[in-house]
């Protein structure tokens, strides 16, 4: 079911830009722009041609949201052969954000990488030529996403979901037992006590959507890591990035790591730099936290800033470092640039040259010079497209959100048929959609649970 | 030494559950059927449980009967009791079960077979199965006579390299010690098939004159009887009935079985195979629920001229001498007497994954399978499978299609699917919790779901099919009628309202409106409206249904419907998973194992991602275009 939903995305870079343009492919499109688009001409949205655009308002319920024009185009003459929608509006990514929240609340789910040219190319629009290469994207960006969903969810997050999951199967588990075998078990009465835990359920989840909205589940933008040797500059350099550009700057403890992230924006270029003790202290970081623990950092990086003391020689720290970000795009920050060049900087050149996904500058983090050049190479990569946004996380983060509100959703039923008086095995069933949506944000599907938690917990059969 | 016996067009090796119905769908739909078992007097034997029926396994029943099958049919004529569990739940968890005369049941269903047209039953060991090139082309039995068939179905439940065991005594019989088949397995392994070893286990049998009943609470049947089968009225089948009885364990039972453990043959390791968790022994739940003080213990009967009762919840494979002081440790068992002993056994039986969803085998062409020889348990999911079986051996020679029930048509689309498609490491149970769509699965619409493919099949009479039509029409033409009929607050009508607990009308309502209170019925509602037609009881159990719970029933019909969108699209027979270079491996291996037909099928395959699935819907679409 899953496959022929309606979906919807940020179409334009995640950035703030001059205009962004949500896109809404499926059944559902143009019932959707209907709910949530009013006009400012009077006219009936289910009516109207294909190909025409409109001036208008998007609202979440009463609450008006951005000025917009909406494009709608009707299958099969569109690019997915499906009706679809496309909202233009200001860009800004919390507009953005918030108009897709909007179009997903009314039905529609978050699109997968690569998903409207899949579609595209399933009914028939493109040809087989650019198959392979939507197969690529899907199964290389899936399984990024699949990682870094899950690394996110390492820690408190997905605690809390399993400690809500648990719950809601035993109650599943206690009903269908009954269901299954009710010479053995009773259930008369159960909705009164499922009712209590429902309301806790609901109040859970409710947190859990609010603190999404904070932002606070994971943050957006490309994430990035500072990394040198001790006194190469680090924290010099972290300085002028968070002290000197103060576009934004957001000191949020991560729920979901142990670490300190800051979050800046440079000329609209959201960067995440991770931050750890042993950066600030100006502590070797590999010698602080363990090569494992930095290898972890860096693999999941879209970014590295390689800060290198050119007054020093390089040595085994370096060579370490070089091995470790080999394969990652990298800037090499040529630091203390104001000091005379000890460092047999020849043998780095050489490896910057080597190496396609490494630019390099040369800085003074103290005088700060050079650091306009950084910049300059920052807008470069990020709009040349070599660095990407990283929205697969942007991705997940609307994808939980979404779950979230699912399940939330679907406890409200539940609440409603025990309220409604109506019989238990009503409520096992948004029970387990409830279970279900939860169990996509950590990666976990009913499967066999439901069995094996009947078979454990509630004695039965003849 | 070898030599040719006879032809048939179909042969099915046993003669339980799984096999009559099986070969009773062959037969009736016109082939020359031979069914072999080990034993004439063990034809539809029921070597555990002396029931049919009860949660999701009475839904089973239903839609055997819908289809065209015996087991409904078979039940009422030979229950003993009946009983509709989870009356005071949503309908679609309302269960039939009825308490069966075992000896009759039997008996029954063996006339029946015995008197079915294009139907031969005969007593021998199957020993191979007979191939060439890969399809079938007969069966060889214990003496050495082959029997040459276009189509073999294999129904051989409990009875492969059977072993009987309690404490340590170890009998190489099949249930209740009758012949167990000891030379198929390795026919079935030189054809490159895999087989599992599986553990299930039965009570013991008491004499009832050994009872204190008056120390137990009588359960009694119904007062309304249900049939079964769609063919039968409740004035068909109507009888005195017969009671069962409730005790319990206790604290002194759990002692005894604790200070035994040791001798259990599950202990020692005599038993390897993989036991059931829903039918735990009573060892099994007093070691895993040792919270618990006391279980409950059902005495049922295990027929009308016999006094053989049976000890529901108390399985074991105790040895003998513990048995008997376990069993008399509980109320009203103290002075009982052990007819027969319980035991546990094993057997081997198939991998089901290795099985097309049509109960063909992937690798040997034209052999067939069902019931516990496929991984199941219970009598009804047995019977469920082999007259799918029966039916899709008779549609291979009849070159049609197979007939292939989906999730959101049946229990049995649940079940086969189950078993085809997701690994099973115990014997498998039909469960209500197993079924997505039980909202609309209900016991009460079977026939409305299923006689028409039953019809298409050819199982079901023009006249049975046609009665149906007649009912469907009804149900839609009253559904109709009484959204449109509106109600007036008249004096009289509040009046009725009132007397039914029910809160007056302010304004003037539809019917439907006031069926849809859950304190009135469609019934209550007659003084009101007096152009009501004159319609059965189904047909209004229908109508309450429809109306009442609308609202998840619409839900549930969207969910069905996107999921048919997966299910409609097939995966070519021939595809090569190891082509489709974006799977990620785990995906490969498990697709080439299972062969999924369609995309909905390799979806519910645990290790095959979204991701996989998109890879394989636009890997079929080049494969489409190419």
């Amino acid at each position: 079911m899953y496959q022929d939903q309606t979906i919807a995305a940020i179409s334009t870079a995640m950035a703030d830009g001059g205009i962004g343009i949500i896109r809404i492919s499926g059944d559902e499109s143009i019932d959707i722009i209907n709910r949530i688009f009013r006009p400012a001409k009077k006219k009936d949205m289910m009516q109207v041609d294909s190909y025409t655009a409109h001036y208008g308002y998007i609202y979440d319920e009463e609450k008006k949201i951005d000025e917009c024009i909406c494009l709608v185009m009707r299958a099969p003459h569109t690019y997915t052969r499906e009706d679809v929608v496309e909202i233009n509006c200001h860009g800004g990514v919390m507009v953005m954000k918030k108009i897709l929240e909007t179009v997903l609340k009314n039905g529609a789910r978050p699109a997968e990488p690569g998903e409207f040219t899949k579609r595209a190319f399933l009914n028939g629009r493109i040809d087989l030529s650019q198959a392979e290469a939507v197969m690529d994207i899907i199964s290389s960006k899936n399984e990024f996403a699949l990682q870094s969903s899950l690394k996110q969810l390492e820690g408190s997050l997905r605690k809390k979901i399993e400690e809500i999951r648990k719950t809601i199967i035993h109650h599943i588990a206690a009903i269908e037992s009954a269901l299954d075998d009710p010479e053995h078990m009773s259930i008369d009465g159960y909705g009164e006590q499922l009712l209590v835990d429902v309301k806790q359920l609901k109040s859970k989840i409710r947190a859990l959507i609010d603190s999404a909205d904070d932002g606070r589940i994971l943050k957006e933008g490309i994430k990035t890591v500072i990394i040198g040797k001790p006194n190469a500059g680090k924290s010099s350099l972290l300085n002028v990035l968070v002290g000197e550009e103060r576009a934004i700057v957001t000191d949020i403890a991560g729920t979901t790591r142990d670490t300190l992230e800051e979050s800046i924006s440079i000329q609209g270029i959201p960067l995440n730099i991770i931050d750890t003790a042993g950066i600030r202290d100006t502590e070797d970081i590999i010698e602080k936290i363990g090569v494992d623990k930095a290898k972890e950092k860096i693999s999941s990086a879209d970014l590295i800033l390689y800060v290198v003391d050119v007054s020093r020689n390089l040595d085994q720290n370096d060579e370490m470092i070089m091995d470790l970000i080999v394969d990652k795009k990298v800037i090499v920050l040529l630091n203390k640039s104001d000091l005379d060049k000890k460092a047999d900087i020849h043998l780095l050149y050489e490896k910057i040259k080597a190496n396609p996904e490494w630019k390099y500058v040369e800085i003074s983090a103290k005088t700060q010079d050079g650091i306009s050049d950084f910049y300059e190479i920052l807008k470069d990569m990020f709009f040349a497209g070599s660095l990407s946004f990283n929205d697969e996380i942007y991705i997940t983060n609307i994808r939980h959100k979404n779950a979230l509100m699912e399940a939330e959703q679907s406890l409200m039923m539940v609440e409603q048929s025990i309220m409604d008086d109506m019989p238990e095995d009503f409520f096992s069933i948004d029970l387990m959609n409830a279970y279900e949506s939860l169990g996509f944000i950590i990666g976990e599907s009913l499967g066999e649970d439901l069995v094996n938690e009947i078979f454990s917990e509630f004695c039965m059969g003849k | 030494m070898a030599f040719l016996k006879e032809s048939y067009d179909i042969v099915v090796v046993g003669a339980g559950h799984a096999g009559c119905e099986a070969a009773l769908a062959c037969a009736r739909l016109g082939f020359e059927t031979i069914c072999f078992t080990v034993s004439m007097d063990s034809v539809a034997l029921m070597p555990c449980n002396p029931n049919i029926g009860g949660s999701s396994k009475g839904h089973l029943v239903k839609e055997i009967d819908a289809l065209g099958g015996q087991m409904g049919i078979n039940i009422d004529k030979t229950y003993i009791q009946s009983k509709m569990l989870n009356k005071s739940k949503g309908p679609a968890v309302h269960s039939l079960r009825a308490q069966a005369d075992k000896a009759e049941y039997s008996r029954y269903m063996r006339m029946t077979m015995e008197n079915t047209e294009h139907l031969t039953l005969r007593q021998a060991e199957i020993v191979e199965i007979l191939t060439e090139n890969k399809k079938i082309c007969g069966v060889k039995t214990y003496s050495g006579a082959i029997y040459h068939a276009k189509a073999v179905i294999l129904a051989t439940g409990t009875y492969l390299k059977a072993r009987c065991i309690y404490g340590d005594v170890s009998n190489a019989t099949g249930p209740n010690g009758l012949q167990a088949a000891n030379y198929l397995t390795d026919s079935l392994k030189s054809l490159g098939i895999e087989m599992y070893r599986f553990k299930t286990g039965t009570p013991a049998r008491i004499d009832k004159r050994s009872i204190h009943f008056d120390q137990m609470e009588e359960q009694f049947g119904d007062e309304k009887i249900v049939p079964f089968s769609f063919t039968n009225k409740e004035e068909d089948i109507r009888r005195p009935q017969v009671s069962c009885w409730l005790t319990y364990t206790n604290e002194e039972t759990h002692q005894i079985i604790k200070e035994n453990l040791h001798r259990s043959p599950l202990f020692s390791g005599a038993i390897e195979g993989t036991g059931p968790r829903y039918c735990p022994s009573i060892e099994d739940k007093v070691v895993k629920f040792a919270d618990k003080n006391r279980h409950q213990v059902f005495i049922e009967p295990e027929g009308e001229y016999t006094n053989e009762m049976y000890v529901g919840g108390m399985s074991s494979s105790l040895p003998e001498d513990v048995q008997y002081r376990m069993y008399r440790s509980v109320k009203g068992l103290e002075d009982v007497k052990i007819v027969r002993n319980a035991y546990a056994i094993e057997y081997d039986c198939i991998n089901p994954m290795q099985l097309n969803a049509s109960l063909e085998f992937k690798n040997v062409e034209g052999l067939f399978s069902g019931g516990q020889f496929n991984g199941s348990s219970g009598y009804e999911e047995a019977a469920a499978q082999g007259l799918i079986a029966g039916i899709n051996a008779c549609r291979k020679l009849q070159k049609k299609e197979p007939i292939i029930l989906k999730r959101s048509q049946a229990y049995i689309g649940v079940l086969i699917d189950d078993l085809v498609t997701k690994e099973t490491h115990e014997p498998y149970r039909m469960m209500t919790s197993r079924a997505e769509y039980r909202l609309l699965l209900r016991q009460d619409n079977a026939d409305l779901r299923l006689t028409p493919i039953g019809h298409e099949i050819g199982l079901i009479s023009d006249e049975r099919y046609e009665k149906l039509c007649l009912k469907k029409q009804q149900i839609e033409e009253e559904i109709k009628r009484v959204k449109e009929v509106r109600i007036g607050a008249a004096k009289e009508v509040q009046e009725l309202l009132e007397s039914l607990g029910s809160s007056s009308l302010k304004t003037a309502v539809t019917l439907e409106e006031l069926i849809r209170r859950p304190e009135l019925k469609y019934e209550d509602l007659a003084p009101i409206d007096p152009d009501r037609p004159v319609l059965d009881d189904d047909v209004i159990d229908q109508v309450n249904i429809n109306i009442k719970y609308e609202g998840y029933i619409t839900r549930q019909m969207k969910q069905v419907e996107q999921f048919h969108k997966l299910e409609m699209k097939k995966i070519p027979e021939e595809i090569d998973y190891e082509q489709v270079h974006n799977l990620r491996r785990e995906a490969i291996q498990k697709l080439s194992q299972i062969r999924p037909i369609s995309i909905g099928q390799a979806s519910r395959i645990s290790g095959v991602s979204p991701s996989d699935i998109s890879v394989l819907l636009i890997y079929i679409e080049q494969m489409k275009r190419s």
